[in-house]
């Protein structure tokens, strides 16, 4: 374990020192977001509105104490929205998504010797293939995260108003209750730290695939899991610092 | 000249290059021989920096690589072009980008005008003018090294280092494929060092030969010298083709070496 752990810390360091130019960085990045990013906002898009769709309706089915005010339902969704579900649950969807994407490309890339090819080039392929996929996480998993908070209490308005488990103006005004701008920080905290465990955990899985296609497949399995157990843990531990 | 001096390489304690000592002349196409097995690729691994060896030193022209800064390294790398068994092409690219790369990354001071130049006159150069919008995917086993053959000369590479370039390919292809890289040594004066088992290949191109057996550097010569060679191990692997059983028959017939026999195959007489 701490072999390992002191290999990932190797291969970070090995993607900071000798960095291509700016020029080539900027255009890998930005590469990188369009697939890391503005193709994952329909896969997100859809989880994070069912969710808070599915959130509104379940706290309306658990809540039938008649002394405790409808708007209630608008308050927990958005808190469980912005503090957990958004941050948490976009990173896990994200995870499989992007972290099996990278992980498979550069596993691909490493048994059909591409990876290789740049080292015999001269090009740092750590910092050429991975620091761009990792920049470009960093970014775009807060703005997904952001979206994410939209749709799902977005989601959860109409699951209300539609089902008629409450009404438009309690569930506005359950949303507008008693909110914690820190809250927001916190979940782009969370966004944040996934987006490099998520990015880190599956390059490194990915780069340092070796065999044939069965090991690839291992590669993208071994980088899905292992983020996911990394995303849990360190939201416990954010949670349990920041909060 | 690239000068290999007693290389060793283990892999978890079973050692697979037992004190290797070389030259790769400039100019010519210097093939290393051998069997399954028997080191090729870890030698040429550790001459190109992918893998760092055990022990001994390799020269670049006089500039020591094994062990020196990084900076030399680099600056050393960025003189080698390399065609690799699978050919490796970035298979999101095109034809053409995949030749403008290098040109792209080690070259900035070239104007886009000059990179298109450039692969433009690479891709004519192995014969491929007409497949620069084509991806990889949709190209031949052939085509593909090809590409990979013009990727490697078009940031002007002093060294060219060919893994296997007949791997997968026929036997016509495969001559083509000598012939181009053949050629290309010639032409631009560069060091080749061509890793290979085909025996095809010692006969077409084989101007310095380098053997090797479980390891170790068994012999070295010609490809006129390696019919008569006396080593067991380097009879015994070039006498089990049946093209080389034919050429010693045209040896002993012209007493003009294996270029004789080669002379004799182009003209149509064969086998």
């Amino acid at each position: 374990m701490l072999t390992i752990f002191g290999s990932f810390v190797l291969f970070l360091r090995g993607m900071v020192t000798r960095t291509e130019r700016f020029s080539v960085l900027w255009a890998r990045t930005i590469d990188e977001a369009i697939l890391i990013g503005v193709d994952s906002v329909v896969i997100v898009s859809i989880v994070s509105a069912f969710i808070g769709a599915v959130t509104c309706v379940q706290i309306a089915y658990n809540l039938t104490n008649p002394l405790i005010p409808q708007s209630t339902i608008g308050y927990m969704v958005r808190e469980m929205t912005i503090l957990e579900l958004a941050p948490t649950i976009t990173s896990i969807v994200l995870a499989g998504k992007v972290g099996s994407s990278i992980a498979g490309g550069l596993g691909t890339m490493r048994i059909t010797e591409q990876i290789s090819a740049l080292e015999v080039m001269g090009i740092n392929s750590t910092s050429y293939l991975v620091l761009p996929r990792i920049l470009a996480a960093l970014v775009m998993f807060p703005m997904l995260v952001i979206l994410a908070m939209l749709l799902s209490i977005l989601g959860g308005y109409l699951a209300g108003t539609l089902t008629g488990v409450m009404t438009a103006q309690d569930y506005i005004e359950g949303i507008r209750t008693d909110f914690i701008p820190y809250n927001i920080v916190f979940a782009l905290i969370k966004a944040v730290v996934f987006a490099f465990l998520v990015s880190g955990i599956s390059s490194f899985k990915g780069y340092f695939t070796t065999g044939g296609a069965l090991e690839v497949g291992a590669a993208s399995t071994g980088a899905v899991t292992n983020s996911i157990i990394a995303i849990l843990i360190a939201d416990f531990a954010l949670a349990a610092l920041l909060l | 000249m690239i000068e290999v001096s007693n290389i060793e390489k283990a892999f978890n304690g079973t050692p697979v290059l037992k004190g290797i000592s070389c030259v790769f002349e400039t100019g010519k196409c210097n093939l290393l021989l051998g069997g399954s097995g028997t080191g090729k690729s870890v030698l040429l691994q550790c001459i190109v920096g992918l893998m760092k060896p055990d022990l001994g030193s390799i020269t670049f022209d006089g500039t020591v690589y094994t062990n020196s800064k990084i900076d030399i390294r680099q600056e050393i790398r960025r003189k080698i072009g390399m065609l690799f068994q699978g050919s490796a092409l970035f298979d999101s690219m095109t034809v053409a980008q995949n030749v403008e790369f290098p040109l792209q990354m080690l070259t900035p001071e070239m104007s886009p005008e000059e990179r298109r130049e450039r692969v433009e006159f690479c891709l004519k150069r192995v014969g491929l003018e007409n497949a620069g919008n084509k991806m990889p995917a949709e190209i031949s086993g052939g085509m593909k090294k090809r590409v990979g053959i013009a990727r490697a000369i078009a940031p002007q590479c002093t060294y060219l280092f060919c893994d296997e370039p007949n791997s997968g390919l026929d036997p016509a292809t495969s001559i083509k494929i000598d012939e181009l890289i053949h050629e290309i040594t010639h032409e631009y004066g560069i060091t080749t060092v061509i890793v290979t088992h085909d025996m095809n290949s010692v006969i077409e191109i084989g101007e310095h030969i380098i053997f090797l057996h479980q390891g170790k550097k068994l012999w070295d010569g010609t490809k006129d010298e390696i019919l008569n060679a006396t080593v067991p191990e380097l009879r015994d692997f070039i006498f089990s083709s049946s093209l080389v059983r034919a050429a010693k028959r045209v040896d002993e017939e012209t007493e003009g070496g294996i270029s004789a026999f080669a002379e004799e195959s182009e003209s149509g007489g064969g086998i």
